[in-house]
């Protein structure tokens, strides 16, 4: 009996894409974009973090600290930006502090690092006195000041040692009186021999700095790397730019994500009814009457973008009244952004069940599709956090276009203007879905 | 002839791949007249149906309503389609189907809600016009996807097994409410896989197979065209005989006999001598005149449902 059972089993999956395609491809491409995501894949796709430098001390201990910091692999140091705002223009100026500033509130960075004046007496002091460097953070990437944090405590005591030897012996002859002379031509002599070798390090190859400060992976993370920020070697202070909405900033972003991706889970079930109705008679019979297909498709993409809308509004109060998101300030950009968003994801909807054969089919294929979409798109693990090239990946998804627009209402405060791209790119993603499901919903039509 | 055509369909032609579906398909459907169409499974009888509702472009021939020739694209207003399916939505109620199909077929306002409440009355769900339709038994749904076909005053029906799956109760309650449209002119090609319902109902017939029309007329003509004035003749013995009786067939537990006479006149006295030299006497006899089922199968070579 159990033999007979299994033989049905396997005849059912053998014959079943579908199900063949849930139990094996459809874990197997979650695996991938996740190992993707958190696995690196080496040192050439780990995430890099960018930070712009502004050097207010202008000193010669400034500047070797800038180029110490351009040599460590995983920062990417912009001390020129384009003068209009941007980083990546050729035709650049020196950053300042407001232009740093206009940079991380933009989310060109997520971090600019300020070197003040003065810092020559602030770095390696032991006592916690001087001027501190001061980190403007975006706090929608909480990592990003933790990594440059530690990779400034690295960088001075390995990029920087005679300063440090010279901070620390005059802390030392401060508190136990001063070197003999002996000791003070051999400390006078050494000094210059570090700074050499530092220097030489800082410009030189991998190895070298492998040999100065070992992994500088190894600084970004965990106690070490927030031990480092707070007090070490030098004086850090980070000053949250977008700071106002830090408590309630992420929880925008996971509002998004999150009913974005259900929109599409429910986009499709509903626009599967499409398929329930070829299967009733009912579709045959309503395109006998005045309605035509072209209509009946309006109707339904109409009736999901106003269900999207409600779902998405239901969220963002939610997230208003359960996690004090400020919804009534970002009213018209909210409102903006979740029509297309909606519009887009009816469109999506339809557009999947008018490819698909049968409602088995369709759920299969939009969960595949719509879990892809999602992992990489950002609603799963935010796209910030990712690696450059997973981060450009997901721009094909729609999802990464709607999350960019809703992180650019409620956390950059941009004007309505700024939505441009994202609402376009929406709109472009919404034109191409309707025409294809217009296209694949005319074998529905006369034959 | 039947009244004056509101309907014709000349030399109607159509192939889906290599398979003709209409192979020259003619007939008329008279003003207020039922029209039964019957064919075996895959005779083209559903293309046929989807042809006239604008559903299937023909490759050749003509479809006239009401002499004016349709084009496959427009819009069939005077032409009311209610298919064999119970194509409706479960979740509505009766009355909201019934708006959003006369909505379709571009009833508004007071208009609408007037015929809405005809097909109420009509179907006899007013009592349950505010209930899902899921809830409904087969025969409720039946009238409903029926009313929802008719709503908008059609003065010709398309009706695709209106009575499938239903009991005779109910069927017989369909035909009432049918019989009732007819009352106003209203005429209907009726396709059938129920023979006796085309018998009783429909004063003409035709018979399509391979995709072409292969027999038309009243029952009458069918059978003289056809099986001929032949009668069949069933006699009920008192007990099986021990040898066959010649001419006929037996059934059963061997005690009932039946076969073909061309003359009854003439003929059944030869059947009644055939029993009594069998031994036998006769409990019971029948003469009836070939149905609609005899010519089927001498036309078609199969049973209807085959």
């Amino acid at each position: 009996m159990i033999r007979t059972l299994l033989r049905i089993h396997w005849t059912n999956l053998r014959r079943d894409r579908v199900a063949q395609l849930l139990a094996f491809v459809v874990p197997m491409a979650f695996f991938t974009i996740f190992a993707l995501i958190f696995g690196g894949r080496g040192n050439s796709v780990t995430r890099r973090v960018h930070v712009a430098v502004v050097d207010e001390s202008r000193t010669a201990v400034s500047r070797r600290l800038v180029r110490a910091l351009k040599a460590e692999k995983s920062l990417v140091v912009l001390t020129r930006a384009r003068a209009g705002g941007g980083s990546r223009d050729t035709a650049r100026v020196p950053i300042d502090r407001a232009r740093a500033e206009r940079l991380v509130r933009d989310g060109e960075v997520p971090l600019a690092l300020v070197l003040p004046a003065g810092l020559d007496t602030s770095l390696a002091r032991f006592d916690g006195g001087g001027m501190p460097v001061q980190l403007l953070s975006d706090p929608s990437d909480p990592i990003a000041p933790q990594v440059v944090g530690g990779m400034l405590q690295k960088v001075v005591m390995t990029a920087m040692p005679d300063l440090f030897l010279q901070r620390g012996i005059g802390q030392f002859e401060r508190y136990t009186g001063g070197l003999t002379p002996k000791q003070r031509t051999a400390v006078d002599q050494w000094l210059p021999m570090l700074r050499a070798r530092a220097e030489g390090d800082s410009t030189g190859g991998g190895s070298a700095r492998a040999g100065a400060g070992g992994d500088s992976s190894g600084a970004a993370g965990g106690d070490s790397a927030r031990a480092a920020a707070m007090s070490g070697m030098a004086k850090v202070e980070v000053v949250p730019v977008l700071g106002r909405k830090q408590d309630t900033g992420m929880i925008s972003f996971y509002a998004a994500a999150i009913a974005v991706m259900f929109l599409l889970f429910t986009a499709s079930a509903v626009a599967g009814t499409l398929l329930d109705e070829v299967d009733s008679g009912t579709l045959e019979r309503v395109l006998s009457t005045r309605v035509g297909m072209t209509g009946l498709l309006a109707g339904k993409w109409t009736w999901l973008t106003l269900l999207g809308m409600s779902q998405i509004t239901v969220m963002f109060v939610y997230a208003m009244l359960a996690f004090r998101l400020d919804l009534l300030h970002h009213l018209p950009g909210f409102a903006v952004m979740t029509f297309f968003t909606a519009a887009t994801a009816a469109a999506f909807g339809l557009f999947l069940a008018s490819m698909c054969r049968t409602r088995a089919q369709l759920g299969g294929i939009s969960m595949l599709i719509i879990l892809v979409m999602s992992a990489l798109g950002g609603s799963m693990f935010p796209r910030i956090f990712m690696t450059a090239a997973m981060q450009k990946a997901g721009l094909v998804t729609f999802n990464a276009w709607a999350l960019d627009g809703y992180v650019k209402v409620f956390w950059r405060e941009a004007p309505l203007t700024a939505l441009l791209p994202q609402v376009g790119m929406l709109a472009g993603f919404m034109v191409v879905f309707l025409a294809l499901a217009r296209l694949f919903a005319r074998r529905w039509e006369r034959v | 002839m039947q009244a004056m055509a509101v309907l014709r369909v000349e030399d109607a032609k159509k192939a889906f791949g290599a398979t003709q579906a209409l192979s020259g398909v003619s007939l008329e459907l008279g003003e207020g007249e039922l029209l039964g169409l019957l064919g075996p499974n895959g005779a083209g009888k559903t293309t046929l149906v989807r042809a006239l509702a604008g559903r299937v472009r023909l490759d050749g021939g003509t479809v006239e309503l009401f002499g004016r020739r349709l084009s496959a694209t427009e819009t069939r207003d005077g032409l009311g389609v209610v298919p064999q399916e119970i194509a409706l939505y479960p979740l509505l109620t009766a009355r909201e189907n019934l708006e959003a199909f006369g909505s379709f077929n571009g009833l508004r306002g007071a208009a609408l809600r007037d015929r809405v409440a005809w097909a109420l009355e009509w179907t006899g769900l007013s009592e349950r016009a505010r209930e899902p339709i899921r809830r409904f038994s087969g025969g409720m749904r039946r009238r409903l996807n029926i009313a929802c076909g008719v709503l908008h005053e059609p003065r010709v029906i398309l009706l695709d097994e209106p009575t499938a799956g239903v009991d005779p109760q109910s069927r017989e309650r369909i035909y009432e409410m049918l019989d009732r449209l007819r009352a106003r002119g209203v005429s209907m090609l009726l396709t059938t896989h129920q023979l006796d319902e085309a018998e009783a109902r429909c004063r003409r017939i035709v018979i399509v197979d391979h995709g072409r029309v292969i027999a038309a007329g009243t029952l009458g003509d069918l059978v003289r065209d056809t099986v001929g004035a032949r009668r069949v003749v069933t006699v009920k013995l008192d007990r099986a005989p021990a040898t066959p009786i010649e001419g006929l067939t037996g059934e059963g537990d061997g005690t009932i006999w039946s076969g073909p006479v061309r003359d009854v006149d003439a003929d059944l006295a030869t059947v009644l001598q055939r029993v009594a030299a069998a031994g036998r006497t006769v409990a019971d006899l029948e003469v009836r005149q070939p149905s609609l089922q005899s010519v089927f199968l001498h036309l078609t070579g199969r049973e209807l449902r085959e």
